[in-house]
């Protein structure tokens, strides 16, 4: 940068000093419209839907074989839920800890309140190289964040190594998967992208006789990002897990990339939620069996990178690491949510869920996508910010069951669907009547045994078809793709007062 | 570009918030980047968030650990079980990941020290097949394995070492093999131009097959491993621990905050429909050779 | 056995056939059924919507309603996961104590009829005749949170001239997920859409699950799409006998 201007994104930095609780992240945790529009443009699109379904298909097979094959996952899994309980209770303790052990070791530690107080100590760091680009491993906290957008305002690129990241970004897409991010695209879409997009975006262009074969497509990410590695002085990555008693850092990856960023360049800039440490090196010998088998369905990741601190002769020069808020305390603050925060972001929720298989991430507006996006991001930014989110769920429980750290995302969901009609209900004045009506009239036997009659006037509905076709509202959503059958002439409860000729009790 | 509603996040967007002065911008003040004093009131902010939000003092259950701890096995290698049945396991996983696989039995020659001909067969036969001629060299990488390469044009100092030894190398085997070390580092550029790089490692783990690097004598810094297109390793049965959790016993301690790579087959990605390709930025070729002892022998230290 | 039945709503509004046939099956297996009629809603529709205060008075209410019965027994999976996992924890969020303890207390003599036919009871032959060709969708609270397990197909299975297919995807939501349906309508029909086609795979007659909830939203499917499977209630088939039999 020639002419360096004040960074816009740290001028429009939002602080809450003073205020009394922990307030919102912000950053892309939001989606423009409501779930269920969003979803039902999704669901139009047919592709989507069968590219969706295949490479769920796929690694649920591979994960249910994985997981089977080891003869003590529950104990694990209730290990890696216990330990990250301990963590979320005392966090401030194993925070302290991990920015003693990574400064000794030398690093630098960096705190950021929320996500433009992250992106601008980043914008910060980068600069201070002097680098005009930068490589990234695939992280859902820089997602989080919105990083690639403030550096490009700083006139930064910062450049995705992660091939699924990859394919998004040339395709100026948005990610819908945690660990896939580019699990909506088929390998002729892809194959497309690559072709129309590698040579504008400044690196190798593809081969205009590439195919789609999935080793072709490979290939030809290898050979647009080698160059890149092999230049790029600064590189950003996030973090799978913090290890607070040696501040250890682990990156869990596939391709290489995350070496590549990890290990050549002079610089390297973390940035980690608050939440993603672990006590000890030894707890990682739970979180290291339960990460990869969740979420790629492989015995193990084919790369695992530690680093602590500075290696001299070996690595980056200068190592610092962000540890971001954005809604993480607000999210603690909360008893019954905050089990949240155990999440390894290993998506085998997304991969399970009937609903994410239908819709696809980008329905969900947040870049935490599936159930645990449904818990996870109307925590961290407030309900009221993303009120449908909880209820984008069936409560069909094979989140929890798929879980490797037992998060209980159905009893989360329903604790938030409270806090969303506590907090704003009255969005829905309606439903809010219906609601209040019914428990009214559900609360007195007598009052109910009135509305039961009342209800036979339904029969009227569907009488010459003998089944009801169009309901009116707030029940016609009912009836757009579903019949009801005629209310019965006798309730139960009438039939059996008959027997038993006065009631019983 | 993306779409997202970004609430106050991203420059030109009016934050949706006050912006405080007090806290101002984190942006850089001088070439060593961000001041302090930002980050100082947000570490104390952070820190006084996560204590309020505590205020319920939750106390979560103790951690149990009563999964398979080290020592105990894994279910596919349960503790006392056979020799070599690790050997078998840690081949298996191995294959599965589309990993190039020798093994090697060698024979105790009653002197520990020395490293077995069989293992420089080993390698002087993989180098071959693969038509290796410039390999990468870390440092303290036992002479004895290179010693079946039929010629050898190293310039740095100590190649000697690996010269001829008489042993007549596999057939094919006629063109000499440059070793590169890395006494004055090799540049990445060097680097890109090896056709490949050889390794021992610190230990591996039958149960997933991985194979981990510490950086130790024999394994070099981290780039040496990860950008020559092949990456042939030697693994000794006695290295070979069951689980995860052997591992990171093994590793505790001082081990732990070394710069450690755990390798589990060639790379790959899962990135194109979930399906599992071999071949991205890290060696598209990983090649093992599992040393085991002969029975009756003790594997060699 | 002294044992009440948990009518629930709907059946009590729309399914009546349902509430009998369980009263049936008990009966026959030697047990007097009472069915307290202070009974209206367990509130799980409420809860589940997020309207706790409102949920809070049918919650107790239907604690107080079955206080004092050896066992309570629904033939839905999802109102007994209601009481089961539910009820105590909304009382104590709520700070009342006495009605989380006796929540508690409800909890633990409240089943579901198919795991209270197995697992209580120790019965899988109920003595049924259903000369029909049947598939079974093992509904999501029933399997996940109640885990009744082999349960309702150990009992179907007993059943004379019964032909049961497997259903494809079986464990695979329906997409009624009570509001959610309504919601969310159009995932809901996707998710529909899916669970009819493995339905109609089978070639089964009869569509049946432990739940009134879920086969009136599959009922509904199937009555729109005149497919001419018929959605019948565990409980109806367990029910019935060679003389009803046409």
């Amino acid at each position: 940068m020639k002419t360096p201007t004040p960074t816009p994104a740290s001028a429009s930095a939002l602080t809450f000093l003073g205020m009394p609780t922990a307030p919102r992240g912000v950053g892309a945790l939001r989606g423009d419209e409501p779930f269920p529009q969003a979803a039902r443009r999704a669901l139009a699109d047919t592709q989507l839907r069968r590219n969706i379904a295949n490479a769920t298909g796929t690694i649920r097979r591979k994960r249910a074989a994985v997981v089977g094959e080891l003869d003590d996952w529950a104990e694990l899994r209730a290990a890696g839920a216990a330990v990250k309980d301990d963590v979320l209770a005392h966090l401030d303790q194993y925070l302290c800890q991990l920015e003693e052990q990574v400064t000794a070791r030398g690093g630098t530690v960096h705190w950021a309140r929320d996500a433009n107080e992250a992106n601008a100590i980043v914008t910060g760091l980068v600069r201070a190289t002097g680098a005009q680009e930068v490589v990234k491993v695939k992280s859902m906290a820089t997602q989080e964040i919105g990083l690639n957008e403030a550096l490009a305002e700083a006139g930064i690129s910062a450049w995705e190594t992660d091939l699924a990241e990859l394919i998004v970004q040339l395709g100026e897409d948005r990610p819908s998967h945690i660990l896939v991010p580019a699990i909506h695209r088929n390998r002729a879409e892809i194959r497309e992208i690559f072709l129309r997009r590698m040579g504008a975006a400044g690196g190798v262009p593809a081969s205009p006789d590439l195919t789609d074969s999935p080793a072709a497509l490979a290939e030809a990410a290898r050979g647009h990002l080698r160059e890149r590695f092999l230049r790029t002085r600064v590189a950003i990555s996030g973090a799978n897990f913090a290890v607070a008693e040696t501040g250890t850092l682990a990156v869990v990856e596939s391709e290489g990339n995350g070496r590549m960023c990890l290990t050549l360049p002079e610089t390297l800039i973390t940035v980690m939620g608050l939440e993603k440490i672990v006590p000890t090196w030894r707890d990682l010998e739970i979180f290291l069996q339960l990460l990869p088998r969740s979420s790629t369905g492989e015995r193990m990741n084919p790369y695992t990178s530690f680093w602590t601190g500075i290696t001299p002769g070996d690595g980056p020069r200068e190592f610092h690491l962000v540890l971001l808020d954005n809604g993480r305390t607000a999210t603690l603050a909360d008893p019954a949510g905050r089990a949240a925060l155990r999440c390894i972001r290993c998506s085998a929720c997304l991969n399970v869920c009937p609903v994410y298989e239908r819709t696809g991430g980008h329905a969900y507006g947040s870049i935490y996508p599936g159930p645990i996006g449904a818990v996870l991001s109307p925590q961290l930014t407030g309900v009221a910010d993303n009120p449908s989110l909880p209820y984008a769920s069936t409560l069909c429980g094979a989140c929890l069951e798929a879980c490797p750290v037992a998060i209980d995302i159905p009893s989360m969901l329903v604790h938030l669907r409270g806090r969303t009609v506590e907090q704003a209900g009255h969005e829905h004045p309606f439903e809010r009547g219906v609601m209040k009506t019914a428990a009214w009239m559900m609360a007195s036997p007598r009052r109910w045994s009135a509305a039961l009659r009342m209800a036979r006037l339904g029969r009227f509905l569907g009488r010459r078809r003998g089944r009801i076709t169009l309901l009116p509202p707030p029940l016609a959503a009912w009836t757009t793709s579903r019949d009801l059958p005629l209310p019965p002439a006798e309730t139960f409860r009438e039939r059996w007062a008959r027997r038993t000729e006065g009631g019983d009790r | 570009m993306r779409t997202w509603r970004r609430r106050g996040a991203g420059a030109g967007a009016p934050s949706a918030g006050p912006a405080a002065p007090s806290a101002g911008p984190t942006g850089p003040t001088g070439p060593t980047g961000p001041s302090a004093g930002p980050t100082i009131a947000a570490r104390a902010e952070v820190l006084a968030r996560v204590r309020t939000a505590l205020g319920d003092r939750p106390e979560p259950a103790p951690v149990s650990r009563d999964y398979r701890l080290a020592g105990q096995g894994s279910a596919s290698l349960p503790a006392g079980s056979a020799r070599g049945a690790a050997v078998q396991v840690l081949v298996d996983r191995l294959l599965d990941y589309h990993a190039l696989v020798r093994q090697v039995s060698v024979g105790g020659s009653g002197s520990g020290s020395a490293e077995p001909p069989g293992v420089a067969g080993a390698v002087a036969a993989a180098l071959a097949d693969r038509g290796v001629r410039r390999l990468v060299r870390p440092a303290g990488l036992p002479a004895p394995w290179l010693a079946g390469l039929a010629e050898l044009a190293g310039q740095a100092g100590p190649a000697g070492q690996a010269g001829p030894a008489g042993q007549a190398g596999p057939a094919g085997q006629s063109e000499g093999v440059e070793l590169l070390d890395d006494d004055a580092p090799l540049s990445v550029r060097d680097l890109d131009a090896a056709d490949g790089v050889i390794t021992g490692c610190v230990l591996a783990i039958a149960e997933t097959g991985t194979i981990v690097l510490d950086g130790g004598p024999g394994q070099g810094r981290r780039a040496l491993t990860l950008i020559p297109d092949y990456h042939l390793v030697v693994v000794r049965e006695d290295q070979i621990v069951a689980s995860v959790a052997d591992a990171i016993a093994h590793l505790d301690g001082a081990g732990a905050t070394r710069p450690l790579t755990w390798i589990s087959g060639p790379s790959a990605t899962s990135d194109i429909e979930l399906n599992r390709v071999e071949g991205v930025h890290g060696p598209r070729t990983l090649e093992v050779i599992v040393v085991s002892a002969a029975v009756g022998q003790e594997p060699a230290a | 056995m002294r044992v009440a039945l948990l009518v629930t709503c709907l059946v009590d509004g729309m399914f009546p056939d349902v509430g009998q046939a369980t009263v049936a099956v008990l009966e026959r297996l030697g047990h007097q059924v009472e069915v307290p009629l202070a009974q209206t809603c367990c509130g799980q529709m409420h809860i589940n919507t997020g309207y706790r205060r409102d949920a809070l008075r049918l919650v107790r209410r239907t604690v107080a309603a079955f206080e004092g019965y050896e066992a309570v027994v629904a033939p839905s999976g999802s109102c007994v996961g209601s009481v089961r996992h539910q009820y105590a924890g909304l009382a104590a969020a709520r700070g009342d104590t006495g009605l989380a303890a006796a929540a508690t207390d409800l909890a633990a003599r409240t089943f579901e009829l198919s795991e209270f036919l197995v697992n209580v009871l120790g019965v899988t032959d109920v003595g049924a005749h259903y000369p029909h060709r049947v598939t079974y969708h093992p509904t999501c609270h029933s399997l996940r949170m109640l885990g009744v397990g082999e349960a309702p197909l150990r009992l179907l299975r007993a059943v004379r001239g019964i032909q049961l297919e497997e259903l494809p995807a079986a464990e695979s939501c329906c997409g009624f997920g009570g509001t959610f349906a309504l919601k969310n309508p159009d995932t809901s029909t996707a998710m529909l859409t899916d669970k009819i086609r493995g339905i109609l795979d089978t070639r089964a007659e009869i569509i049946t699950a432990g739940d009134s909830s879920c086969l009136m939203h599959i009922g509904g499917g199937l009555s729109r799409l005149r497919a001419g499977v018929r959605p019948v209630h565990l409980a109806e088939i367990l029910a019935s006998e060679p003389a009803k039999v046409a």
